[in-house]
């Protein structure tokens, strides 16, 4: 592992321990966040899973049952039976915080349905009745899919990034404080030594001299 | 928040018909060119887009420029063909990201 460029003086060391300190911190911070986060992500995701395997069977069901409404009903019948709709959904939406990712939460607004069906029962074939009523039924649940699904996609991501931080500091930051520390440590002592040497050599040969005299 | 509080769907004409009976706001799309100017039309007034897996899946590069932001919350679901999977192909990848591994064991 390189060591960072800096001067062997009192003063980066006391510098870099200090930055070895926060890295170390960070560390165990941000590892303790991941722990965290993967728990909330379980939850989400067990969730995100069956509520999508069902939904996946409701919708084809709904879808099944239009298809066959509209193979006993011309397709302008089909489209003017469902061009204009009684009433339109209104969603409320907002953001809460998990493990610091913003992620949405949406509900609906519930309106007082006026008439689900907005035709006349005469000129279409019950499947379509039953479609749209099963569909209006499962819109709350496909709602609550889309909400849980981009937590889930969100705290992905989020886990990704953390881990990387996670890495970077304990692979290559704290490593490369570490050794730097420690090489300012080690050339500060060879200073040490290298001056006592000096002065006793000096004070030998001042002894020396005063002996000749 | 300018973004309006409703649901809009982006799919072929056959697949979005009963939506719009439940008050759902249809976008009829045939070709997934159309969709992606059509998405990058309504991202920005919506909170939630429905989209057939069909198209969902050949604009994936489209909709990865939405997954970062809370909103809009896209959702693709299955069309009148019944579900191809691409939707839970989206959950084990994200389990993959998060983990390592596809724990959850989805095909």
């Amino acid at each position: 592992m390189a060591r960072l460029n800096v001067n062997p003086t009192r003063m980066e060391l006391r510098r870099l321990k200090t930055r070895l300190k926060t890295a170390v911190r960070g560390h165990k911070l941000l590892k303790d966040k991941a722990d965290e986060t993967i728990r909330q992500f379980m939850l989400y995701i067990k969730e995100n899973k069956s509520l999508r395997e069902e939904m996946e069977k409701e919708v084809s069901s709904v879808m099944k049952s239009f298809l066959l409404a509209s193979a006993v009903t011309s397709p302008e019948a089909m489209e003017e039976a469902v061009s204009m709709p009684g009433f339109s959904i209104d969603l409320e939406i907002a953001t809460k915080n998990v493990m610091s990712v913003p992620v949405p939460v949406i509900s609906i607004i519930p309106t007082e349905k006026t008439e689900l069906y907005p035709y006349s029962f005469a000129s279409v074939s019950s499947e379509l009745d039953m479609s749209i009523n099963n569909l209006s039924d499962i819109l709350v649940k496909l709602v609550k899919l889309a909400e849980i699904e981009k937590t889930c996609n969100m705290l992905a991501d989020e886990i990704e990034k953390n881990r990387r931080r996670v890495n970077a500091l304990e692979y290559v930051m704290i490593p490369q404080l570490q050794e730097t520390i420690k090489y300012i440590t080690m050339k500060l002592d060879e200073n040490e030594r290298g001056n006592i040497t000096r002065l006793m050599k000096v004070k030998q040969m001042i002894e020396s001299s005063a002996e000749i005299h | 928040m300018e973004r309006n509080c409703k649901i809009a769907m982006i799919g072929a004409k056959e697949n979005i018909l009963p939506f719009k009976a439940v008050g759902v706001q249809v976008f009829p799309v045939s070709q997934y060119f159309e969709a992606v100017d059509l998405l990058k039309k309504i991202a920005r007034d919506f909170s939630v887009i429905f989209i057939t897996e069909d198209l969902a899946s050949e604009i994936n590069e489209t909709l990865d420029r939405y997954r970062a932001k809370p909103f809009p919350v896209i959702l693709p679901i299955p069309g009148a063909t019944g579900s191809t999977g691409y939707g839970m192909k989206n959950i084990s990848h994200n389990v993959e990201k998060a983990i390592g591994v596809d724990i959850l064991n989805i095909k």
